[in-house]
């Protein structure tokens, strides 16, 4: 790999990181209520939408007010989208004539997009309309992101304050993170990206003569003189699914699509997106916690794990495929799913940020990765999201794995385990060790299920070590919120559209609601003043610690599945090369 | 605080957000781009004698042996399908992939008997999107022979053209250096059409 090569990764993560600290310390003040000593309670926007919607911002709400409200919003979302899918075909915006999605097509997706995975088993420009796609992505790109930002807000207010039950007001959290972080975001997003080329219309699709009519290869004898293009509101959709981890995209190749995606400056814009707020939530995170080195610590460890992770992808698809060099090619680099405006190298890297991201998106097929990056993809994801993780889900995910570290630091040096000044108590150790034991319970009883049943098997494309990759990143890819996808894998199907249906939506609310409890538990706690028995958490030690528990918790636990399918590939691969 | 005020309020928040994000800001965005971007916006399509020919952005397939062709394409039910965007999805072990790269493979041979380097790669996978509108450098000085040739043109003609329509990296780092196969296409009819009538 040349230096030029090297330098792409480099000016990327640096670009990141130099918007960490005023994205973060913006957010911090947008979620403690005054930004430039100028109270938000008094903004005309906010005051508009309290009185609009019965909000009492100065109410303040337990951990079970809190996880009631969140639960309602995101059941008014879900039906919402239900019902959207469902009747389609009489409402607005809608010139190709779409008809009405499938029962078990629109409960799936419905699921997919209020819990932020953004899990597509259909293709979008064959499927929605203009006003399922608005109402459906691009809304919820607001809502459920706005969902996960809460959900963040409410355990660090848990960690920050002392013997109370309040963990601030749900709706005021949910408007501030739409109006203040999002929206202004977004906008910028969508404007630059159409300067670009993405196209952002309510036109019907367009029909162009081709100066070089073709005839059909296969099937009956046809000559085709038109092309017909896509049209849509593209890039206010792809601007916010960019940024609020969504992913799911307009179109059925999301982000590959040249009309998503047309040209090296938008795709690195999109790139940047899917880890600009979560890397700035680290920030965020120090700075309400008045430990700014502990913010730091984490952003450390997540890159302590990423680099290396996203460097190997890159070496892997630019090695490329040993069997094209056989057949006398001048490169073996894996161009097989990639497009030229885009390159192996930006593929790479944004294949393993939007695995660690729980993004999703994608802009290159993760199908046709080599079996080294399917490898390094799927743990990325087993990690548990953490490393960056989505909008908000992320940093809760990680300071559940610092909670786990401080506690096991906590038993090999003989003392009580504290966190941020807070004893963790069995009831909070509970809550961690329940949500940590539904990752491998779901994921492996899910993929074991399908791979020895037909409805499971019959939807694989690839055969061999490759076809078990497929169904293993499906439901991991869904258990973690994520929504990326080995596509050749058939998903739309009763079983599938079903089962990741519900997947998802169980892992998204025990999550979350498991969360809301140990803010609460942690909010009523006494603060425990640091002496010099205290754990340090901002030290070298405890950031390799902290990695250590990432990667012991997620990767072992998956460790034998990876060998059955990407390592055993891997080396079939290798073997049928050296033979020939 | 109770369930059924807390239900109220959400119903009237969502409605309240669907105006806002779900409505609001595509039309805002769309006010915008049609004034700032109306070309880029409306899918950066190109005309020729009135007659939609064409997005940049989006490939087509070119068979004669007149035109350079770009790269192989997955969609259904024909290649470079716009309406359903698709790639292979074959694993780097699929016994498929390997057949059809040897049979691209033997077929560019075929077509272009007088090249006697390696087949550049990107001629012979297909792109992510199917809809990939650029091909390598490599690969249009590959097709130069053949085109020059159905053509009765001058090689070194085509090869300034092809000179021309390269798009670099952009700010010398990201992504390939390429060309854009409808538009050198398109110049190379224009170059053919000033022939005509010089004629």
């Amino acid at each position: 790999m040349s230096h030029l090569d090297l330098l792409q990764l480099v000016i990327y993560l640096g670009i990141v990181l130099i918007l960490v600290k005023p994205l973060g310390w913006y957010i911090a003040q947008i979620y403690s209520g005054k930004i430039w000593g100028r109270e938000l309670l008094n903004n005309p926007i906010e005051k508009f939408f309290y009185k609009l919607c019965g909000i009492d911002p100065q109410q303040e709400m337990s951990w079970r007010e809190y996880t009631t409200a969140l639960l309602l919003l995101n059941l008014v979302s879900w039906l919402s989208i239900y019902v959207l899918f469902r009747i389609q075909a009489y409402l607005p915006l809608n010139p190709e004539a779409m008809p009405d999605v499938a029962q078990d097509l629109s409960f799936n997706s419905a699921a997919s997009f209020a819990s932020n995975t953004g899990w597509q088993a259909y293709g979008g420009e064959t499927t929605l309309s203009y006003i399922s796609q608005m109402l459906s992505i691009t809304l919820q790109g607001f809502l459920s992101a706005a969902t996960s930002m809460c959900v963040l807000m409410a355990l660090i207010r848990g960690l920050v304050r002392r013997e109370t039950t309040k963990l601030g007001n749900f709706w005021v959290d949910a408007l501030r993170s739409i109006i203040y972080i999002f929206l202004p975001i977004a906008v910028v997003y969508a404007i630059a990206l159409s300067q670009q080329g993405v196209i952002q219309n309510f036109n019907a699709y367009v029909q162009v003569n081709l100066i070089d009519p073709f005839m059909s290869t296969s099937g009956p004898n046809v000559e085709y003189t038109t092309q017909t293009l896509p049209m849509g509101p593209v890039a206010s959709l792809v601007a916010i699914k960019q940024i609020s981890s969504i992913g799911a995209g307009f179109f059925n190749t999301n982000s590959c699509h040249p009309f998503a995606n047309p040209s090296s400056v938008s795709n690195l814009l999109e790139m940047i997106g899917l880890i600009l707020i979560p890397a700035a939530l680290c920030y965020t995170f120090g700075y309400l916690i008045k430990q700014r080195g502990h913010g730091w610590m984490l952003l450390s460890a997540i890159l302590i794990i990423f680099i290396p992770c996203t460097y190997l992808t890159m070496l892997a698809e630019q090695m490329g495929n040993p069997v094209f060099d056989m057949l006398g090619t001048f490169q073996q680099s894996n161009f097989e799913g990639k497009d030229l405006r885009i390159g192996i190298i930006d593929s790479a890297i944004w294949s393993a940020t939007t695995a660690a991201s729980a993004n999703g998106s994608v802009n290159c097929m993760m199908d046709s990765l080599m079996p080294q990056s399917n490898f390094l993809v799927l743990l990325l994801m087993h990690f548990g999201e953490v490393i960056f993780g989505g909008v908000g889900c992320g940093l809760y995910g990680l300071i559940f794995l610092d909670i786990i570290a401080v506690f096991i630091a906590g038993l090999m040096i003989g003392r009580t385990p504290e966190y941020l000044g807070k004893k963790i108590d069995p009831y909070e150790m509970k809550i961690i060790s329940l949500v940590t034991l539904m990752f491998p319970l779901i994921i492996l009883l899910l993929s074991a299920y399908a791979c020895v049943t037909d409805i499971g098997r019959n939807s694989i494309l690839n055969p061999g070590a490759h076809g078990l990759s497929e169904i293993i990143y499906a439901f991991t890819s869904v258990f973690y919120n994520n929504g990326s996808a080995f596509a050749g894998l058939n998903v739309n199907t009763t079983f599938y559209n079903i089962t990741i249906g519900f997947t998802m939506l169980i892992s998204r609310y025990w999550t979350v609601i498991a969360v809301l409890a140990l803010a609460g538990s942690m909010a009523r706690k006494r603060y425990v003043p640091a002496s010099i028995a205290s754990l340090s958490t901002h030290n070298l030690t405890f950031t390799v610690l902290l990695v250590c528990v990432i990667v012991f918790m997620g990767g072992l636990t998956f460790f034998p599945t990876l060998s059955l399918g990407p390592i055993v590939e891997f080396l079939s691969l290798w073997r049928s090369y050296a033979i020939i | 605080m109770n369930i059924i005020s807390q239900a109220r309020i959400a119903i009237v928040f969502f409605i309240s957000m669907t105006i806002l994000c779900g409505l609001v800001y595509p039309s805002f965005i769309t006010l915008i781009a049609q004034n700032m971007f109306s070309w880029q916006a409306n899918g950066s399509i190109i005309e020729s004698d009135g007659k939609k020919i064409g997005s940049i952005l989006i490939g087509q397939n070119f068979t004669s042996q007149k035109y350079f062709w770009g790269r192989p394409s997955a969609t259904l039910p024909f290649p470079y399908n716009a309406e359903a965007s698709m790639g292979s999805n074959l694993a780097p072990s699929n016994p498929v992939l390997i057949e059809q790269v040897q049979e691209r493979v033997k077929y560019l041979k075929l077509e272009d008997p007088k090249y006697r380097q390696t087949i550049p790669i990107d001629l012979v996978t297909s792109s992510a999107s199917g809809l990939d509108p650029e091909i390598t450098v490599r690969a249009a000085i590959m097709q130069l022979q053949r085109v020059a040739t159905a053509r009765k043109t001058d090689e070194k003609e085509i090869y300034d053209l092809i000179m021309q329509n390269t798009i670099g990296k952009k700010f010398w780092i990201f992504g390939l250096e390429r060309i854009n196969v409808l538009q050198l296409n398109l110049a190379l009819d224009k170059i053919s059409a000033d022939k005509d009538s010089y004629e």
